[in-house]
């Protein structure tokens, strides 16, 4: 109480009604120095390549394989490989490139939206984030480029010249998805990669091989922490991540664009951009969790990665999966309320018809699961939280594929209803995109600073060159 | 590649604390030098003030990006669609600023961010990878956990012995010629 009592400028209410003193949990726990920061970080680059990471990788490797091998095989032989037929002519391809856009949605939440928002607990979780948005974007990009059909002309999705003197159709959603999916793409790269410059400056200064000199001298351009740099850095930074929140906003709209823009029954809505927005944060933050809480156990990054950050994470996946949960229900709700007979049978059939297993598969997933995030006791249980988390992630899987094949399975015309399921090309290859973003992570785990130190170092107590007092 | 000589760049001292560094290099600009430099592990809030700096200027390059970047949609889209081939889909204009401008928006935000990042680029003059600082043996240690006060010796105040007492008299530790080695 003697904070509150020793301040006379305090209105005098509060000597009677004696608030308790709340104070957030540290950033960074046991009072770690400056000094620890730096070797912890660059320990998990410099230390001998554990087993374990090479037993990982291995198995990356061959997961990632499969979706080698599978696109080797439709190149080939053509797209009739995939499931994809009429009327489901998306198929899996539309839904596991949604799945891993969304995924990489988070990484660009954490380090552009909540650096705006000044929330500090932030800096210990978006690097890894930021690598995590590069990578599920690169998955995701696999899916419409091969099934463009014949991939070697892909590149006419861009604005280039061509024998043909043909152009880009930029009345299309399509194509509006191609420059806002690029766009996100290198945006995020630039964000990540300029985020990263100064902790690649401490790793080139402590490099001692020479191959070690090279690799982080040339990626660190010569950064040397004046306070020059740092200013022009600190306001790139935030002009970085006031450009990528709008971006971010923007993808998942575009993408939901693809769908809603099409006069079809259950595509044809308004609610789709802040929906998909919703479901695209809500999906990346399970990933955030499920692959932040095993590191944190291997690398024993508890002192940086506290309960606190935890918390908040869940937190964030709660609210973002009740506002999912809010437009199932608000779906189902205009589809009576506009009284449209294909729009209303569109959504019975969605949660009643040939698709209902996928259905309910999404709703339990998505809908309840996260609500268990209310209570501390789970959300202190770690074990429990990465469940949920992988919960979260097969959830919104099932969300992308309720919604391209329910409404495509069943359009218009009864004689051209049709009955969608994947072949086995389509199985191994959506499955080795896991191997594929594994070997990237694992990649950068072992060769670039997990966390941004200069970030996790202004958090701390001691860079207040104040004290504390203001 | 030997090393015929060697001239001195100017005078480092360090400091222990980001408070340390605060109050050192208000006094340093307080006494009127120009040619001088921190050296610190993250950016330290308010010392931009200390040393007299103004506001970066990066916006500018952002700015520039985005505007940029806005036109070069509309023209790509209006010499594509509407003047090289024009082709009628779905009853639409040929040009039109409303239906493309997601394709402006993110061009918009594309060269706005390419902007911003040549712009920091630029403004710190890099890439820049030899400077007379990386030979100050203990440099390293700014990334990490000590803070530097560089005064080089262009500054027109510099003068070796008066330099460098005035930065042990403001706590600095282990004061040191840097020399920048010549060819």
């Amino acid at each position: 109480m003697g904070t509150v009592t020793e301040k006379t400028d305090q209105p005098a209410v509060l000597a009677k009604v004696k608030p308790a003193p709340w104070r957030d949990p540290p950033l960074v726990e046991n009072r770690r120095s400056f000094h620890w920061v730096t070797e912890k970080i660059c320990g998990i680059v410099e230390s001998k390549t554990p087993v374990w990471w090479w037993w990982c990788f291995i198995t990356a490797l061959c997961i990632a394989s499969f979706t080698g091998m599978g696109l080797i095989y439709l190149v080939s032989t053509g797209v009739g490989v995939w499931g994809n037929n009429n009327p489901v002519n998306w198929g899996w391809a539309i839904v596991n490139f949604v799945f891993w856009i969304g995924i990489g949605h988070a990484g660009t939440l954490i380090s552009a939206v909540l650096c705006l928002l000044k929330q500090k607990w932030r800096t210990s979780i978006n690097r890894a984030s930021e690598a995590m948005t590069v990578f599920a974007v690169l998955c995701a990009g696999i899916f419409p480029l091969f099934h463009v059909g014949r991939v070697w002309f892909a590149w006419w999705l861009f604005p280039i010249p061509n024998a043909n003197a043909i152009w880009p159709q930029f009345r299309s959603p399509l194509e509006w998805d191609v420059f806002a999916v690029s766009t996100y793409a290198t945006v995020s790269i630039l964000f990540w990669y300029m985020g990263m410059i100064p902790d690649l400056a401490v790793l080139r200064d402590r490099a001692k091989e020479t191959w070690r000199k090279y690799f982080y001298g040339v990626l660190s351009m010569g950064w040397r922490n004046a306070n020059n740099h740092w200013r022009n850095f600190e306001m790139a930074y935030l002009l970085l991540a006031g450009l990528s929140t709008p971006l971010v906003l923007s993808v998942h709209t575009i993408v939901s664009f693809d769908f809603a823009v099409a006069n079809l029954p259950g595509w044809h809505t308004t609610i789709f951009p802040p929906y998909f927005v919703a479901g695209a944060i809500f999906s990346g933050f399970g990933m955030v969790l499920t692959l932040l809480l095993p590191l944190r156990a291997i690398y024993g990054l508890h002192d940086l990665l506290t309960q606190r950050h935890i918390d908040n994470i869940c937190k964030i996946t709660l609210a973002t999966g009740s506002m999912v949960g809010y437009a199932y229900a608000m779906e189902f709700f205009i589809a009576w309320y506009g009284a449209n007979s294909y729009e209303g049978f569109a959504f019975i059939n969605r949660a009643f018809g040939n698709y209902w297993w996928s259905y309910w598969i999404m709703v339990s997933c998505n809908v309840i699961s996260p609500q268990l995030f209310w209570f501390k006791k789970i959300r202190e249980n770690i074990p429990l939280v990465w469940i949920i988390s992988i919960f979260v992630n097969i959830g919104m899987w099932f969300e992308r594929f309720v919604i391209a094949n329910t409404t495509l399975s069943r359009d218009f015309l009864p004689s051209s209803w049709g009955y969608y399921s994947p072949t086995v090309v389509d199985l191994f290859t959506f499955f080795g995109t896991f191997g594929f973003f594994s070997v990237l992570f694992l990649l950068f785990l072992r060769f670039l600073p997990l966390m941004p130190m200069a970030e996790v170092k202004m958090v701390m107590p001691q860079a207040d060159p104040h004290g504390g007092k203001h | 590649m030997s090393k015929v000589m060697d001239i001195k760049y100017g005078i480092s001292a360090t400091f222990n604390s980001a408070k340390d560094i605060y109050e050192a290099a208000g006094k340093v600009r307080d006494k009127g030098f120009t040619s001088w430099e921190c050296y610190t592990p993250m950016p330290i809030h308010g010392l931009d003030g200390q040393m007299g700096y103004g506001r970066s200027k990066v916006p500018c390059f952002t700015l520039a990006g985005g505007i940029t970047g806005f036109f070069t949609g509309m023209l790509i889209v209006w010499f594509m669609n509407a003047f090289d081939y024009p082709l009628i889909v779905g009853g639409k204009p040929y040009f039109s600023p409303i239906y493309p401008f997601p394709v402006f928006y993110e061009l918009t935000i594309l060269f706005a961010a390419f902007g911003t990042l040549f712009g920091m680029f630029f403004l710190n003059r890099l890439p820049r990878h030899n400077h007379p600082v990386f030979e100050h043996k203990n440099f390293g240690r700014t990334g990490d956990d000590k803070f530097m006060i560089v005064i080089e010796i262009e500054d027109p105040l510099f003068d070796d012995e008066d330099t460098e007492s005035f930065l042990k008299d403001l706590g600095g530790k282990s004061v040191s010629i840097i020399r920048e080695p010549i060819e």
